[in-house]
């Protein structure tokens, strides 16, 4: 199937929930409103003619001054059919929630714990929605857009200790008497 | 100062005493054992294999048959309590300093870092927030070698480097120091 007949056949199949589709050099992006995700990624996981087994990348994207602020991006291929579809969901910076799509591939399950840990987005119904990537006690999501790029003024609390060792074990050191 | 080997055999010195020599070695007792101390040292530096990013590759070709690092005494050990130093290969970031930082706490004394490429010296080319800006910040270096990655000729001549820095230690032998 074509990548324009699979957006065709989402929306036939979502009237309410696909907001349009847009092409770009054969590759077919579907805009769909994030309260029915779930619904719209296990209908394209089991109905045997989509077939989209394989959640090629699941990420998230900061478009800072647009309203809603986030989208969260799902590359989804099948690997029997050897088609692909890109799903977009807008995320609201007032609400950043979107359901978990887990339940219908395992494997997504790192790819949302790293967009929660990067953007702030949180994925309702994850069974281990914690930070992949960054210190558990890390404070902010540093690929949002207004994330100073060296880092918050304040210092990260598990850091300082391990510089302060080097002051509190210098005493230990052989040095030199002379 | 030196090493007799040789049997003793009657010698006349210039004053025209009749003496048997080489036989005797003059020297400060610091100096006998930082010579001792200092050669066994440099000459069998191990370091702990500890690679974080793409300096470690660089790191194992020097270590590999071409540039050959065992006929130099470095001969990669498993375990921090086996190793003479630490080469800091790569990026580090601020979740991994601790752990760095423990692996040094572990190994004996006397110990050395080696800080290897642009990352491990000064952050490199990521001036973030997730990246030690030096390694330095939280152990003490004493030989840098800079490059991204550095070649197996800069590795080798910062093991020289650091040899050189044995070869001239003072006072630095163990619980009498």
């Amino acid at each position: 199937m074509g990548p324009l007949q699979i957006a065709e056949r989402i929306k036939e199949q979502f009237p309410d929930d696909v907001l349009g589709y847009t092409e770009f050099r054969d590759q077919v992006t579907v805009s769909v409103k994030r309260d029915n995700i779930v619904g719209i990624c296990r209908y394209l996981h089991d109905d045997a003619e989509m077939g989209f087994d394989y959640p090629a990348s699941l990420c998230g994207v900061d478009y800072m001054p647009r309203e809603p602020r986030f989208e969260v991006v799902y590359n989804l291929y099948s690997i029997k059919h050897r088609h692909r579809i890109v799903l977009k969901a807008d995320v609201p910076e007032s609400d950043p929630n979107i359901d978990t799509v887990t339940g219908i591939w395992t494997g997504v399950n790192w790819h949302e714990r790293e967009t929660f840990d990067m953007y702030g987005i949180n994925f309702n119904g994850h069974p281990d929605m914690r930070r992949i990537l960054m210190p558990e006690d890390w404070e902010g999501h540093p690929l949002r857009k207004d994330y100073p790029v060296t880092g918050p003024a304040r210092e990260w609390k598990g850091y300082e200790e391990v510089r302060d060792r080097k002051r509190k074990f210098a005493e230990f050191e052989w040095k030199p008497l002379k | 100062m030196g090493v007799i080997v040789e049997p003793a055999k009657p010698v006349v010195t210039p004053e025209g005493v009749q003496i048997y020599s080489p036989n005797v070695v003059v020297a400060s007792i610091e100096k006998l054992i930082n010579w001792g101390a200092n050669t066994a040292r440099l000459n069998s530096m191990w370091p702990v294999t500890f690679g974080l990013a793409c300096c470690a590759i660089e790191m194992m070709t020097t270590g590999s048959a071409h540039y050959d690092l065992d006929r130099l005494g470095v001969i990669f050990r498993g375990s921090p309590r086996q190793a003479d130093f630490m080469m800091v290969a790569g990026t580090v970031t601020k979740k991994m300093s601790s752990i760095v930082r423990r692996v040094y706490d572990q190994m004996p004394e006397p110990r050395y870092v080696i800080s290897v490429g642009s990352c491990a010296c000064s952050g490199g080319i990521f001036n973030t927030y997730a990246v030690v800006q030096g390694c330095d910040e939280f152990v003490p270096v004493d030989v840098y070698i800079p490059g991204c990655p550095p070649r197996p000729e800069a590795f080798i001549e910062g093991l020289v480097k650091l040899q050189d820095k044995i070869r001239a230690e003072e006072h630095r032998w163990g619980l009498f120091r």
